[in-house]
C-alpha cells in the first residue's frame, strides 16, 4: 500500500532551517507594540461528532515551516464559504492574521473523514472541530514555551506564530517550539476558547478570497484542473434508467471524429475517450447515433403521479404521537388540506466532472463529491479494489445543493482511467446528462388535519407525508454510483437510504397537545437523493400555508396566531423581527404579503421569511417583488457568508416555488435542458433583505438549507393575501392561481 | 487540420483544430483559459460568454471557422496593465457577488458588453442584459449591485 505523503517529521525538520531567516526577521520587527492577551473562556460542552473519528489535534491543524498553519477539513467548497468560515476560527484562537491560515479541504488519507458535506453541518462539525483543535493548539504550545523559555504561561503572549516573554522579550516561533513534531494530542475538555467578545474575525463580514481569484480567471473548480497528458472523455448514457444496451457499432467513428483514442464498453456502460474534449462530444454524439439500447420500463403518466405514489407507498410509519389525536377530533370541526410537491432538479450550473489516473498501484481520483471517503467505499466495491489503494482529492465543483452527480462523474472517470493507465482521463457530463440523470429531489404528498379549541387555539394535529428516500448518497453499496448499475455485472442499489428526511419539520414546532406524524414510504420511478432541506421544503410549504388557513378561521392575525403557538422566545423573536422589516410596506390592490417561519429540523436555526407579491386578476400572472427574512443560527461565523446563503436560498426556493417541476411522459424524462426546466431570470428576482439575531453565546448552527422551506409558503400566502387564491400544489403558476 | 491565427486578449494565437470546434473547447482546452465555462453546451446559461469586439456573446456553439479577425476578450483579458481590475470585476469583489462563481464569468463578460453598449444602465435594463445568463445560488441581486456599482467606477 503507497500512504500518501504527510508531512513527516524529518520533512519539516528540513524545512526548520528556513525558520532562522524568519526569525531575525522577527526579531527585526521586535520594537512593535505587543498586542493584548485576549480574555478566554472554559467550553466544556460537547465536542461536535467530526472529532468522535479525529481525535488530535494534528488531525485537524499542522503548524508549517514557514509558522504559517495549515488546517485540514473534511469538506467541500461548492460556493458555501466554507473555507473562509474555517480559516476565521483558526485565526481567531491562535491569534493569527488570516493570510497565515490555508485551509486544505476533503482528501483521503490527509483529512479526517467527515462523512458528506451537507444537511448545513459543516460549521457545527469542521469548523468548530477546528476551533476546539486550535484552542488546543495553543494551550499545548503555551505549555511548551513556558518550559523552553523557563518563565510561567502567564507572562506569555501568543500571536502570529510566536511565543514572546513579556518579562525579558525573549520569543520562540511555533516551528521551535515543536522542534519539528505536529501537536498529537488529544483535544480535552474543557478547553479555554477566546471570549466572543473580543472576536477579531468570528461573526464580521470577513471577503471571501477566492472570489478574487475567481473574477481573474484563476483555476478554481475541478473543471479548471488540467495534468500533462490529460485525455477527455464522455459518456454515452442509456436510454432510460432501464435501458441495456443492444448493440453498438463503431464503424466509421474514427473517420468522423478525430482524436478518437478509444471506446470503452463494460455492459451498458459506453464511455468514448479523445485526445481533445470537443472530440469527446462529438464521439458521443456519434456513438449514440449508432447504438441501439432496450426500451426502458414505463414511468406513471404524470398527471396521475400524486395517485401513483399513493398506490404504491408501503404501511406507513409513526413518527410522532402525542396525546390523542382521534379523540379530539372526533365530533369537532376540522379542518384538511393536502399540498403536493414535484420532483425538483439540484440544477446545477456546472454539470459533474470527474478525472481520474491509474498509476499501476494506486486510483487517483479528483472529485466534487460531497463525500469523499464514502465514495471511496462505493468505488472500492465497484472496481474490487482495496479502499487504500483509492486516493481521492476533493475539488471545488459549481453549487450543487445537495447529492448530486459529482460522485457519478468520478466513477465513470475511474472505470475509463483504468482502461487506459499511467494517462488522467477527465470525464465532463453534458447538461442533458446532468438534467436526465441527476437524483432529484422527490415529489411529495403532506397531507395535513387540524382542530381549533374555543380559544381558538390548535388542540389536535396530524401529518401524513408520502414521500421517497432523500438520501442514497454514496456508501460502500457500489450501486449508490450510477455507472456500477450498467456494467456486465451490475450492481443494484440495494438500500433505500435514508428515509428520515422525508419527515423532516413534518411536526409542527408550535404547542400543540396532541400531534401526530405518520410518514408512508414510497419507493418511486425517479432516482432521488438529498436535495438543499430534504422534506422540509414540502412539509413547511404545507405546515406554513395551513398555519395561514387555521389563522383566518380562528379570524387572528397570521403572525399573532403563529406567536400565540409558540413558547420559545428565540422563534417569537424572528418573527417578530420579520414583522419589524416588513412593517412599513403598504399594499395596494392585487398585492400581498405573506409570512412563513420554521425552527429547521425543529433543533436547529429559527427563520421567519416574508413575500410581497402582485397577482394580475385576469391572468394570473405573478410578480414577486420583495422577501425579506429574519434569521438565528445562534453564534455567527462570518457575516457576509450568512447573509450571502440566505438571500441565495431564498431566491432559489423562490424559483422551485413559482417555476421547477420535472417534466416527464410515460417513456421519458422531458426536462432535458434549461429551456425545459426553467429557473428564475434576472427579470424575475425579487429584491431581498435579510436580517440576523446575532447570538454568540448560542451554538453555531449551518444556515445553507434554512431558508429554503418557508420561502414557498410565504409566497403562498402572499398571493393568497393578494388574490384570495390558494394554490396547493407545487409549482405555484398562474394557471393554478385562476383555477384554484 | 486546419490552422487558425486568432486574436486573443490581445495577443495573436496559433490553434490548430477541426474547423468545427467551438470557441469555448479552444480558449479553455487548447489556450488554457478558465474564464469561460462549460455550463449547457447549447447557449442556454451564458456561463461561456466572451466579447467579441467588445459584445457579450456564447463561445459554447461558436465555431473557431466564424471568428477571422475578431478581437476576443476572455475574463483573463479583463485585467488591465499590471493586473488592474475592470471596474465590474472589482464591483464583483466588493460586493462579494458570487457563492459558487460558477457562472461568474458569464455575468461579468455579459455586464461589460452591457457598459460597452451603454455606460449608464438602470437596473431594468440591467436585468434585461443579464437575462441569458442564469444563475443556480440565487446571487442575483448581489450581481445587480455590483453592476449598478461598477458603473459609478467605470
Amino acid at each position: 500500500m503507497k500512504v500518501i505523503p504527510l508531512r513527516s517529521r524529518r520533512k519539516f525538520l528540513k524545512d526548520l532551517g528556513y525558520i532562522s531567516v524568519g526569525f531575525t526577521l522577527l526579531g527585526a520587527c521586535s520594537g512593535e507594540k505587543d498586542p493584548i492577551i485576549s480574555a478566554r473562556v472554559d467550553y466544556d460542552g460537547k465536542l461536535p461528532g467530526s472529532m468522535g473519528r479525529a481525535k488530535t489535534v494534528n488531525a485537524w491543524l499542522q503548524i508549517l515551516e514557514d509558522g504559517s498553519l495549515r488546517i485540514l477539513s473534511g469538506k467541500v467548497e461548492l460556493g458555501q464559504g466554507i473555507r473562509t468560515a474555517i480559516q476565521q476560527v483558526a485565526a481567531e484562537e491562535l491569534d493569527m492574521d488570516l493570510e497565515k491560515v490555508q485551509v486544505h479541504l476533503a482528501e483521503t488519507g490527509v483529512t479526517p473523514n467527515e462523512g458528506y458535506t451537507g444537511a448545513s453541518a459543516s460549521i457545527q462539525n469542521s469548523a468548530m472541530s477546528v476551533r476546539y483543535a486550535a484552542a488546543a493548539a495553543r494551550q499545548e504550545l503555551l505549555t511548551l514555551a513556558s518550559k523552553q523559555l523557563n518563565t510561567g504561561v502567564d507572562d506569555l503572549l501568543l500571536y502570529n506564530g510566536i511565543v514572546k516573554s513579556i518579562r525579558n522579550k525573549k520569543s520562540l516561533t511555533f516551528g521551535e517550539i515543536l522542534e519539528g513534531v505536529q501537536i498529537e494530542t488529544e483535544v480535552i475538555l474543557p478547553v479555554p476558547i477566546k471570549d466572543y467578545r473580543e472576536h477579531r474575525y468570528v461573526g464580521k463580514a470577513i471577503p471571501r478570497r477566492d472570489i478574487t481569484d475567481m473574477v481573474r480567471g484563476k483555476a478554481n473548480y475541478i473543471q479548471d484542473l488540467r495534468f500533462p497528458g490529460m485525455v477527455h472523455a464522455r459518456i454515452v448514457r442509456p436510454m432510460g434508467y432501464t435501458s441495456q444496451l443492444i448493440s453498438l457499432d463503431e464503424t466509421g467513428l474514427k473517420a468522423e471524429v478525430s482524436g478518437i483514442i478509444k471506446t470503452v464498453i463494460k455492459g451498458s456502460f459506453v464511455g468514448v475517450i479523445t485526445e481533445k474534449e470537443h472530440q469527446a462530444v462529438k464521439g458521443e454524439q456519434f456513438l449514440r447515433n449508432h447504438s441501439n439500447w432496450t426500451a426502458p420500463l414505463p414511468f406513471p403518466k404524470s398527471e396521475n403521479l400524486y395517485a401513483h405514489i399513493k398506490l404504491i407507498a408501503s404501511s406507513p410509519e409513526t413518527v410522532k404521537n402525542e396525546g390523542d389525536v382521534a379523540r379530539v377530533f372526533e365530533g369537532a370541526e376540522t379542518f384538511k388540506a393536502t399540498y403536493t410537491k414535484p420532483y425538483i432538479k439540484h440544477a446545477s450550473m456546472g454539470p459533474a466532472c470527474g478525472i481520474a489516473m491509474f498509476d499501476g498501484e494506486i486510483l487517483h481520483v479528483w472529485s466534487h463529491s460531497q463525500g469523499i471517503y464514502p465514495m471511496r467505499e462505493a468505488l472500492a466495491n465497484m472496481l474490487s479494489m482495496d479502499a487504500d489503494n483509492i486516493h481521492i482529492t476533493a475539488v471545488p465543483g459549481a453549487g450543487c445543493f445537495g447529492h448530486s452527480t459529482a460522485d457519478d462523474a468520478a466513477a465513470d472517470a475511474a472505470l475509463l482511467a483504468l482502461e487506459q493507465p499511467n494517462t488522467p482521463v477527465r470525464v465532463q457530463w453534458s447538461r442533458q446528462d446532468e438534467h436526465l440523470w441527476d437524483p432529484y429531489g422527490p415529489a411529495m404528498i403532506t397531507e395535513l388535519e387540524a382542530s381549533l379549541d374555543e380559544n381558538n387555539k390548535i388542540n389536535s394535529w396530524k401529518t401524513e407525508v408520502w414521500t421517497d428516500s432523500h438520501s442514497t448518497r454514496p456508501n460502500k453499496d457500489a450501486g449508490t454510483v450510477l455507472a456500477a448499475r450498467y456494467l456486465e455485472n451490475p450492481y443494484e442499489m440495494k438500500s433505500r437510504g435514508y428515509l428520515g428526511g422525508g419527515h423532516r419539520n413534518a411536526d409542527p414546532y408550535y404547542s400543540i397537545p396532541n400531534i401526530t406524524v405518520n410518514a408512508h414510504y414510497y419507493d418511486g420511478p425517479f432516482r432521488t437523493s438529498s436535495l438543499r432541506s430534504l422534506g422540509s421544503f414540502a412539509n413547511i410549504f404545507a405546515l406554513e400555508s395551513f398555519m395561514d388557513t387555521l389563522a383566518e378561521k380562528a379570524g387572528q392575525n397570521s403572525l399573532e396566531f403563529r406567536i400565540n403557538h409558540l413558547e420559545d422566545e428565540r422563534a417569537i423573536a424572528v418573527i417578530q423581527k420579520v414583522q419589524a422589516l416588513t412593517s412599513s410596506q403598504n399594499t395596494e390592490d392585487g398585492e400581498g404579503i405573506g409570512f412563513a417561519f420554521m425552527r429547521y429540523k425543529n433543533t436547529d436555526a429559527y427563520i421567519a421569511v416574508a413575500a410581497k407579491v402582485s397577482v394580475d386578476k385576469t391572468n394570473g400572472k405573478i410578480g414577486l417583488t420583495r422577501m425579506w427574512a429574519a434569521v438565528d443560527v445562534g453564534e455567527v461565523i462570518n457575516m457576509d457568508g450568512l447573509t450571502n446563503q440566505v438571500e441565495g436560498g431564498i431566491i432559489q426556493a423562490a424559483s422551485w416555488t413559482l417555476k421547477e417541476q420535472v417534466t416527464f411522459n410515460t417513456t421519458e424524462i422531458t426536462s432535458t435542458d434549461w429551456m425545459k426546466y426553467p429557473i428564475l431570470k434576472f427579470s424575475e428576482v425579487p429584491e431581498v433583505e435579510v436580517a440576523i439575531i446575532n447570538r454568540p453565546t448560542q451554538d453555531a448552527k449551518g444556515a445553507g438549507e434554512v431558508p429554503v422551506p418557508p420561502t414557498a409558503a410565504a409566497i403562498a400566502n402572499a398571493i393568497y393575501k393578494a388574490c384570495g387564491k390558494r394554490v396547493y400544489d407545487l409549482p405555484i403558476t398562474p394557471e393554478k392561481i385562476l383555477n384554484a | 487540420m486546419p490552422t487558425y491565427h486568432l486574436n486573443v486578449n490581445g495577443s495573436k494565437k496559433k490553434v490548430e483544430t477541426e474547423a468545427d470546434t467551438p470557441m469555448l473547447y479552444v480558449l479553455r482546452d487548447y489556450l488554457e483559459l478558465n474564464g469561460p465555462k462549460f455550463g449547457c453546451g447549447i447557449a442556454q446559461c451564458g456561463s461561456c460568454n466572451i466579447l467579441i469586439n467588445g459584445r457579450a456573446t456564447n463561445s459554447c456553439l461558436l465555431p473557431i471557422s466564424s471568428i477571422g479577425n475578431a478581437e476576443i476578450t476572455t475574463l483573463e483579458g479583463l485585467l488591465a496593465h499590471k493586473g488592474k481590475l475592470h471596474a465590474v470585476q472589482q464591483a464583483f469583489i466588493n460586493e462579494q457577488a458570487a457563492q459558487c462563481g460558477y457562472c461568474l464569468n458569464g455575468m461579468v463578460m455579459t455586464a461589460v458588453g452591457l457598459l460597452n453598449a451603454n455606460s449608464n444602465p438602470d437596473e431594468m435594463e440591467i436585468r434585461i442584459a443579464m437575462q441569458g445568463n442564469l444563475c443556480r445560488c440565487g446571487t442575483h441581486a448581489r450581481i445587480i449591485r455590483a453592476i449598478k456599482s461598477a458603473v459609478k467606477n467605470l
